[in-house]
């Protein structure tokens, strides 16, 4: 079965539905969100409703920092573009989707995979993968083979060998990675609702239970109208300008 | 939330590869006979249990040695091959078949190829040059089809080389090789340099695992050692041994044997360059000119009989010390830009104008890529039925005299893009059918474009059919059709 992994949705609307149209497209048969399903853009209340639902039919979901600032307000080592989307997603949030956030799990295993947005050693504390020692970190914290993590915007693969040593791999799109079983992984898929690697299309993965291959997944969609959303609700312009360009 | 608590994951074992015997069966396939019993892993010729439609070929399992579960450079050598096999298609491979999980028991089962290696030509070595070049040409061949496919093999020597009863070279042994589409398990688990130590070329010597141009030192090194019966480096076993090849000079094959042409010189030695980027390009660059040797420019390298002196060797030795190789694109960037172009010029019937468009656009087209390669090829047609005059009233040479024009059609472009030598070569096919001559050329020969020229008279056209016509409806590769614009 192919699981869909999806990640920092960043309450963009039009990229989330490209995405789940795409994953219907390739069989997916299983959906995992992993975190960030609001801030940043114009559409939380619809990215909620939507997750809200696909929970209910069985989708796996994680708590974000993102999602977590609008319960409990912005930490202070929020950049102000983010603590400005913070404060106005948590006004356009009915009780129904604040209870949804609230209820986020930190994390979830499932078999041989751990899903959590940030890593596995401090899931609250929401230090980020930036490189091999992260990676290597993480995968010493959890039994599971298989760590499918966001946070991260750009699509990311680590692995550890049985002898300790870790590496990493920048994804080609649509490529299927074989994850052998001989080692750990850690795959960021990068993010669906505000891509940072170049190239605005929107970002997830498809992970397959049998053949345990990834396959990273790019997904052109209509970023002029998630924009014109984001300025439609008053948000700062550089949060609408960074979806065209994917910077 | 997960166990803070746990250590490092604990990743089980595999099982002991002695209770492999005859009979056993595993995930439907029965273990019949070991074929081979080798330092890194075993052979088994295996059948399934209930054949699969179309899997018409034998079978073999090949199951990793290991001793003690503490051998990395099997495990990961092999986990790169599970990795990388399912990816590779084509004659020029073992098909894949199935993989087993490291888990329970790691093996793949893939295609046999029957025969044997090349290894055993090496002690027959020096073999007839004829023989050599054969050998050079189809593994080119194989090379440049693998490389199109993302990967380097990084492990090209005789023992990992099979010849099809068709002819065609299969690679085997994906063990060391780099996928540059795939992550690369190898890249931090050694500190040394990794390769067969007579094979490695400086890059590799120097840790740069994604340079498909390795792969043609490798084979330079195999090609000298089967021409000459000796290796262009030795078999160091230290890594400074290794390095001696980032500044001395191999002996000129020549020097050890004068009956090897100058031509096969050039094309050894171009290979066996220190730099990547004064070797072949490509593959199929390398088996264009084992396979039509009349076209290849002579350089200095031709007539080298000597190795260079203690001085130049020094000073080298010098400049090698803590170098590090420029940063390589990768395999595919590498293979994209350095294509052949052939340029089809019928010089006999074609118009000054038709001459001249066709000239600017294969400027246009070899401009844009600094690695691409020129071939310009003239048909020259030939009688399907009885003895052709291949000479004028003047006794002079018509293949000769057709070479001529071709070179100085191609003068402005050649001058104007500075193809220097190796870059640019000229042919001359005899042949009853202009358009079957141009199609076999670009297949045999791994062409990427096609450059020609459209018929202008269209009553010739309707009487003869269109050259242009078949070969783009036959040929593999891109093609153009340049047609002069009517004037007004």
């Amino acid at each position: 079965m192919k699981i869909a992994l999806i990640t920092d949705l960043h309450a963009n609307r039009e990229a989330f539905s490209a995405v789940l149209d795409h994953a219907e497209s390739q069989h997916a048969g299983q959906y995992a969100l992993l975190g960030d399903f609001v801030g940043y853009g114009g559409d939380p209340a619809w990215v909620l409703d939507r997750a809200r639902q696909m929970v209910a039919n069985g989708a796996v979901a994680v708590m974000g920092n993102h999602d977590s600032a609008v319960l409990e307000g912005p930490l202070p080592s929020m950049r102000d573009d983010a603590r400005a989307a913070v404060l106005w997603t948590r006004a356009q949030l009915n009780a129904e989707q604040l209870a949804f956030l609230a209820a986020l799990p930190m994390s979830q295993t499932q078999e041989d995979r751990l899903y959590v947005h940030a890593n596995a050693y401090d899931p609250r504390a929401w230090e980020y993968i930036q490189g091999r020692l992260e990676a290597m970190r993480s995968l010493h914290a959890t039994e599971c083979r298989y760590t499918f993590c966001g946070h991260m915007h750009e699509p990311m693969l680590y692995h550890l060998s049985g002898t300790g040593k870790a590496g990493d791999f920048k994804p080609v799109p649509g490529m299927s990675i074989p994850l052998l079983p001989n080692r750990q992984w850690l795959a960021i898929p990068g993010s669906c609702g505000q891509p940072r690697d170049g190239n605005p299309a929107a970002c997830y993965a498809l992970f397959d239970t049998v053949s345990h291959e990834l396959s990273f997944q790019r997904v052109p969609y209509d970023h002029d109208g998630a924009a014109a959303r984001i300025r439609a609700a008053g948000l700062p312009e550089r949060l609408a300008q960074r979806l065209l360009t994917g910077d | 939330m997960p166990d803070q608590s746990s250590g490092p994951a604990s990743i089980p074992a595999p099982l002991p590869v002695a209770s492999l015997e005859p009979g056993l069966v595993l995930d439907g396939f029965r273990l019949e006979e070991r074929l081979h019993q080798g330092g890194m892993a075993n052979l088994w010729r295996v059948t399934r249990l209930e054949p699969v439609p179309g899997e018409d070929f034998p079978l073999i399992m090949k199951v990793p040695r290991i001793k003690g579960g503490e051998d990395p450079a099997t495990i990961v050598g092999f986990e790169v091959e599970q990795m990388l096999m399912p990816a590779l298609k084509g004659p020029h491979v073992p098909r894949f078949v199935a993989r087993g999980d490291w888990t329970r028991q790691a093996y793949i089962v893939m295609e046999q190829i029957a025969g044997q290696s090349l290894r055993p030509r090496l002690d027959e070595a020096p073999l007839p040059l004829d023989e050599v070049i054969e050998i050079g040409s189809r593994v080119a061949t194989a090379l440049h089809d693998l490389h199109r496919q993302h990967v380097v093999h990084l492990d090209i020597k005789p023992s990992n080389i099979m010849l099809r009863p068709s002819g065609e070279a299969v690679l085997v042994d994906f063990g060391l090789s780099r996928h540059d589409q795939l992550p690369d398990l190898l890249e931090e688990e050694f500190s040394l340099p990794m390769g067969t130590g007579p094979y490695m070329s400086p890059e590799q010597v120097q840790f740069v695992r994604n340079d498909p141009r390795s792969d043609l030192f490798a084979l330079g090194v195999m090609l000298y050692h089967f021409a000459t019966g000796e290796r262009p480096f030795g078999q160091p076993a230290s890594v400074r041994g290794l390095r001696r090849r980032l500044y001395v000079d191999p002996v000129p094959p020549r020097a050890i044997d004068p009956n090897i042409p100058p031509w096969f010189q050039e094309v050894v030695l171009r290979c066996l360059e220190v730099k990547p980027e004064r070797r072949y390009q490509s593959a199929a660059q390398l088996a264009l000119d084992l396979q039509r040797p009349e076209g290849i420019t002579l350089s200095k390298r031709a007539e080298r009989l000597h190795t260079s002196g203690t001085i130049k060797t020094l000073k080298r030795w010098f400049f090698a010390l803590g170098s590090e190789p420029v940063a390589q694109a990768t395999v595919t960037e590498q293979v994209a830009r350095s294509p052949i172009i052939m340029a089809a010029v019928d010089i006999d019937h074609a118009t000054p104008g038709l001459l001249e468009q066709l000239r600017e656009t294969v400027r246009r087209i070899v401009q844009t890529e600094p690695g691409a390669r020129l071939a310009c090829v003239s048909v020259m047609k030939t009688a399907r039925i009885g003895m052709d005059e291949l000479t004028d009233k003047d006794g002079k040479s018509l293949h000769v005299k057709q070479l001529i024009a071709l070179k100085h059609w191609a003068r402005p472009v050649t001058r104007a893009l500075k193809l220097e030598d190796g870059r640019l070569t000229f042919h001359v096919l005899e042949a009853p059918d202009a358009a079957n001559a141009i199609i076999d050329f670009a297949a045999k020969n791994g062409v990427d474009h096609v450059v020609m020229g459209a018929r202008g008279n269209s009553a010739l056209r309707r009487y003869l059919g269109s050259v242009s016509a078949q070969v783009v409806a036959e040929s593999d590769c891109t093609v153009t059709v340049v047609r002069e614009m009517a004037s007004a």
